[in-house]
């Protein structure tokens, strides 16, 4: 059994050739929320998992129902871990596929957070709703190198307390010194003490020195569109902002189309793009 | 006579043109080129050079195609249909991949074997030489479509120089024809037609091409061969139908996302991808889970699709473009615009195939001119592809 993929280009492909999944099984599901679980998954073939960098993603492949780009969130050299939403008929089944099934995967593809220029800065993390698993990975690999980054600033948000992600570890998080873990949502009943507010009331709070800080966005298009705006109006600059773009997506290497955004390829080029090269795009309606 | 490429050209009479086509088939190739179909020049099987469309033409205008008589027996004497060579190079439809359920709730993946005859295409232009080139650095660069690659490696061209410039050819504009450079193809053919003689002046722009010359029955081409042909090329390039201006054009249509002209064509075009398809360029795909009736086995597809249908932008079953004008400016922005930021060239070949094969007559240069008469800013700032 090879131990390493083959990659062609710096992207991987599978043995039978770059469309075709491979196998994993899934070793754990934890429901996350009604319609989100966190799979855990291991090569079938018993091959060491391909590294990722934080904020790459993988063609996730349901047998008999086809594929969906789905974000890695877990630890970038740990096992392979993504959390699923389901929303169509992939994600439906991967979302209900059980321990000790099989799922296809191929990647990573994608560019990732440029976490090299966080190193001597502020951090701000800012997710909302599913946005919070690609930006997982990021967490970890800063909480590992802790003392290469400024401050680090997460604000969450998320629809109400009941579609909050990774629950048990977000208290874990709140309860370090060494970051600060804000958690809002629009909406909730008498039983959540939390705040409530989109993801933007939760800015003015969070503590960072504007010009010597990198944010790393990540949540539906237009929270991240006023998350920039936000950033920009505390004094971040415009370079310093990252955003991950989501597009329909179908071949993950460049070639369907699906994701254009402005020239860019979501699947190839992104799906981190930096503000500054994005923001004439983002204006735009419909594009 | 010594051609730019350095190689030599010969001349081809049309009674020895089939001899041409026997030792294309001798080398090992299949060969595809113009035939007539419903009623339109398409490319097909060629067997016999019978099957080529000999003494038709085309007459093309916005939203109109038809084949007349030609009051002589030229076998090349049109220009291009709704076809294009990306139909061999990238299939319509093609499986990526079979798969197959085990007993312990998994599956194994079977790779695509590669073992299509290679083809030799026949006749084709200086636009559609540019077309392929450019499909070569969506499909065949960092990351190459093993497919696309297998058969655009094993593929013979054989290029046609136009004698003559429809309707709705702008190739010049887009500095892609209708000269053909040596090089850019195995064979160069510019068919040489008068009353008085029906030759070809034929060049090698390969080795393959040479191999396959050497076993040709032709003579040594003399100066007047060479000027006749340049003739030839000339009077079609200052026959163009349509022209557009590139100069700029990348800043300009990026910077005009929100012009109303997208509004004013979106009242006319009815988004049903007739130009993408025709475009030989356009490079779109969709890919399909196609299970048998088991379930045990299954086989992945990719069709072609383009961005005029509204489940192509789908996110979160919505499409991110609802709006015709919306389409029409990403299919227009991308070809002429993005591109360059993409691929570092043009995706227009100025073929004028999405303007005669829209039915509705819509027709780019016109829609260029009208944004550029009235622009409201620059572009954003270019980035590398």
């Amino acid at each position: 059994m090879s131990s390493e993929r083959a990659t062609s280009g710096g992207l991987p492909v599978g043995p039978a050739g770059p469309y075709a999944p491979v196998p994993y099984r899934v070793r754990s599901r934890t429901e996350e929320t009604a319609d989100i679980a966190t799979l855990v998954l291991a090569p079938v073939d018993g091959a060491v998992t391909p590294s990722s960098a934080p904020g790459q993603f993988n063609m996730l492949y349901a047998f008999g129902i086809g594929e969906a780009a789905i974000s890695i969130s877990g630890a970038p050299d740990g096992a392979l871990v993504h959390t699923v939403q389901a929303l169509g008929a992939t994600s439906r089944a991967l979302f209900a596929a059980p321990p000790g099934s099989c799922v296809g995967v191929r990647g990573p593809y994608g560019n990732g957070w440029p976490l090299e220029r966080a190193v001597g800065r502020d951090v701000v993390l800012a997710a909302g709703g599913l946005g919070l698993p690609p930006l997982r990975p990021l967490l970890y690999r800063l909480l590992a190198e802790r003392e290469r980054f400024g401050r680090i600033e997460v604000v969450y948000g998320a629809r109400t307390p009941k579609s909050l992600v990774f629950y048990e570890e977000i208290q874990r998080w709140r309860a370090r010194s060494d970051l600060r873990f804000q958690v809002t949502v629009d909406a909730a009943g008498r039983d959540w003490y939390g705040d409530v507010g989109v993801v933007t009331t939760r800015l003015p709070d969070a503590r960072f020195d504007p010009a010597n800080t990198v944010a790393f966005v990540c949540g539906p298009e237009v929270m991240m569109r006023f998350t920039a705006k936000a950033l920009l109006e505390r004094g971040v600059p415009a370079e310093a902002i990252f955003l991950s773009m989501e597009r329909n997506m179908k071949c993950a290497v460049g070639f369907c189309g699906h994701c254009q955004f402005g020239p860019e390829f979501v699947c190839r080029d992104g799906p981190v793009l930096p503000y500054a090269r994005i923001a004439p795009y983002l204006g735009v309606r419909e594009l | 006579m010594e051609t730019a490429g350095g190689s030599s050209a010969s001349v081809l009479s049309r009674e020895a043109f089939p001899r041409l086509l026997e030792a294309i088939r001798a080398a090992g190739y299949r060969i595809v080129g113009p035939t007539i179909r419903d009623g339109a020049i398409v490319y097909g099987e060629i067997a016999r050079v019978e099957d080529l469309p000999i003494g038709w033409t085309d007459r093309q205008e916005a939203g109109t195609y038809r084949l007349e008589r030609r009051d002589d027996a030229a076998l090349f004497g049109y220009n291009v249909g709704p076809h294009s060579w990306k139909k061999y190079l990238f299939p319509a439809r093609e499986r990526l991949f079979s798969a197959t359920g085990t007993a312990d709730g998994g599956f194994t993946v079977q790779a695509e074997p590669r073992d299509e005859a290679p083809l030799a295409f026949l006749g084709m232009r200086g636009c559609e030489l540019a077309a392929v080139a450019i499909q070569d650095r969506v499909f065949d660069g960092r990351v190459p479509d093993p497919g696309y690659h297998a058969r655009r490696q094993a593929c013979l061209r054989i290029a046609v120089e136009c004698g003559q410039a429809g309707a709705t050819c702008f190739c010049t504009s887009m500095g892609t024809g209708p000269a053909v450079r040596g090089g850019s193809a195995d064979l160069i053919l510019t068919e040489l037609l008068s009353p008085e003689r029906h030759e070809f002046l034929i060049r090698a722009g390969s080795e393959r091409g040479a191999a396959i010359l050497a076993g040709v029955p032709t003579r040594p081409a003399t100066d007047e061969d060479a000027r006749a042909a340049a003739a030839r090329v000339e009077s079609a390039a200052g026959a163009m139908g349509r022209r557009l201006d590139p100069a700029g054009l990348r800043d300009l249509l990026l910077g005009n996302p929100e012009h109303p002209r997208w509004q004013l064509v979106a009242e006319r075009c009815l988004a049903c991808t007739n130009c993408t398809l025709a475009c030989p360029t356009c490079f779109c795909s969709s890919s399909e889970e196609v299970p048998d009736l088991s379930g045990a086995k299954v086989e992945r597809w990719r069709r072609w699709d383009s961005c005029f249908n509204s489940a192509f932008s789908e996110l979160h079953h919505a499409p991110v473009r609802k709006s015709t004008s919306s389409r029409y400016r990403q299919w227009m922005t991308h070809k002429l615009a993005s591109w360059h930021d993409q691929f570092d060239s043009s995706g227009c070949v100025g073929c004028g195939r999405c303007i005669t094969w829209c039915p509705v007559g819509i027709d780019i240069t016109e829609e260029v001119a009208a944004i550029r008469a009235t622009p409201g800013a620059s572009g954003p700032a270019r980035r590398s592809p």
